[in-house]
């Protein structure tokens, strides 16, 4: 079986941390870090991605702006995208899958939610 | 004459074939016969086998009566093997969950108290402790609160949802984040829906042997927040802990250096 690649788009080390933990709970998985948006486009635009989990308020470039040029991109319009965030309301939700995400998280996160919507994403680049 | 004779020939032949046929169907009477003779004695031996007498028919329907009873019984055992069969399996299942739950728990613990002790800065430890406050406990509103050790008053060392100058400052004799302080035990009651910066809904003392060095006070929950959890409370007390802990070290460590770089100023100057 191929190994799917994760990319994980995060200002804050613990949350990176967390999420990479959780993850690595799926087999036949690569985790690969980002520290803020503009990290993970570079990151993004230069390997191939299975799934990338973002931030939203991050430093440098935030997620949304990092969604929307992931969308943008022919090659990369593909990958699903979780956003993991503080913001709750349904305005920041509406937004970001307006954007094109496919799921939203709200923080604090639960590891187990995490993991259910990881699996289904990666199915379905099966 | 000739004709004659050939006539004579084929009435011959004629009846050969027809004795042949006699032959074949005698021979295919006989196996029929000997079919049916062996059916026959089948149902005798059958019909001897069974009733022959009413209570030879009762003996039968006694018998097969005690087998149904044994095969009911058998029957109502293996249902009750089966409803025990799934009772723990949903037993297994509920302790599985349980588990995960505690995986994840533990996952948490473990992140946050790798994050804590992973540097002797202190700015970055206390970068970390808002980290964790943030996006494990999901506050939106808190202060950190240092001792300072000069003055004996607890300051705001670092802040999210408001600015340090907003918080108000914690009085070491009264009010609800002193009790905390001197009970030395976490402290939380039921979220409001707006942040009051006068009224704390958690306290956690920051203590290292038994001498408290600060707390963590927190005003307000992320909108999606709704109350606490048990690895909520967990992460109170491993808050309590391990970063009162991280911030004393960090503290001596750049006491240290600075009386290091002092030292080693004053042996460059005396060396020079």
């Amino acid at each position: 079986m191929d190994r799917q690649r994760i990319l994980i788009v995060e200002d804050s080390p613990t949350m990176r941390q967390l999420l990479a933990f959780a993850l690595r709970r799926l087999k036949h998985v690569d985790i690969v870090e980002a520290q803020d948006g503009m990290d993970g486009l570079r990151k993004v635009s230069s390997d191939h991605f299975d799934l990338a989990l973002i931030d939203i308020n991050m430093p440098v470039m935030d997620g949304l702006k990092l969604i929307s040029l992931i969308r943008g991109e022919d090659n990369l319009k593909d990958i699903p995208i979780v956003v993991i965030t503080t913001e709750g309301a349904k305005e920041d939700r509406d937004r970001a899958l307006a954007l094109g995400a496919n799921e939203y998280l709200t923080k604090p996160i639960r590891a187990d939610r995490v993991l259910a919507v990881a699996k289904d994403l990666l199915k379905s680049r099966d | 004459m000739g004709s004659e004779r050939d006539d004579l020939f084929a009435h011959g032949e004629e009846f050969l074939q027809f004795f042949k046929r006699g032959a074949e169907f005698t021979k295919e009477l006989l196996v029929e016969n000997e079919r049916l003779r062996g059916k026959l004695a089948t149902l005798r031996q059958e019909q001897s086998d069974a009733a022959r007498t009413p209570e030879q028919w009762e003996k039968y329907r006694k018998e097969l009566a005690a087998r149904l009873n044994s095969l009911e019984q058998e029957y109502e055992v293996v249902r009750a093997r089966l409803r025990q069969a799934e009772e723990e399996n949903q037993q297994f299942a509920a302790r599985y969950l349980e588990i995960e739950e505690e995986n994840n728990n533990l996952a948490n613990l473990y992140v946050a108290s790798y994050q804590l002790h992973s540097t002797l800065d202190l700015d970055e430890v206390l970068k970390i402790i808002v980290e964790i406050v943030i996006n494990l406990v999901g506050a939106e509103v808190f202060a950190v609160y240092l001792l300072d050790g000069s003055t004996g008053e607890l300051g705001v060392a670092a802040s999210e949802g408001a600015a340090i100058e907003e918080f108000p400052p914690c009085s070491l004799d009264s009010g609800v984040l002193s009790e905390v302080l001197e009970t030395g035990e976490p402290w939380c009651t039921e979220p409001t829906q707006s942040a009051n910066l006068e009224s704390p809904i958690v306290g956690i003392p920051l203590i290292v042997q038994q001498r408290p060095i600060g707390l963590i006070a927190i005003f307000g929950l992320l909108q999606q927040k709704d109350g606490f959890s048990e690895l909520d409370h967990e992460l109170f007390s491993l808050l309590g802990g391990h970063s009162a802990t991280a911030l004393f070290a960090a503290r001596l460590y750049s006491q240290s250096e600075r009386k290091l770089n002092t030292i080693q100023g004053f042996i460059d100057l005396l060396t020079k």
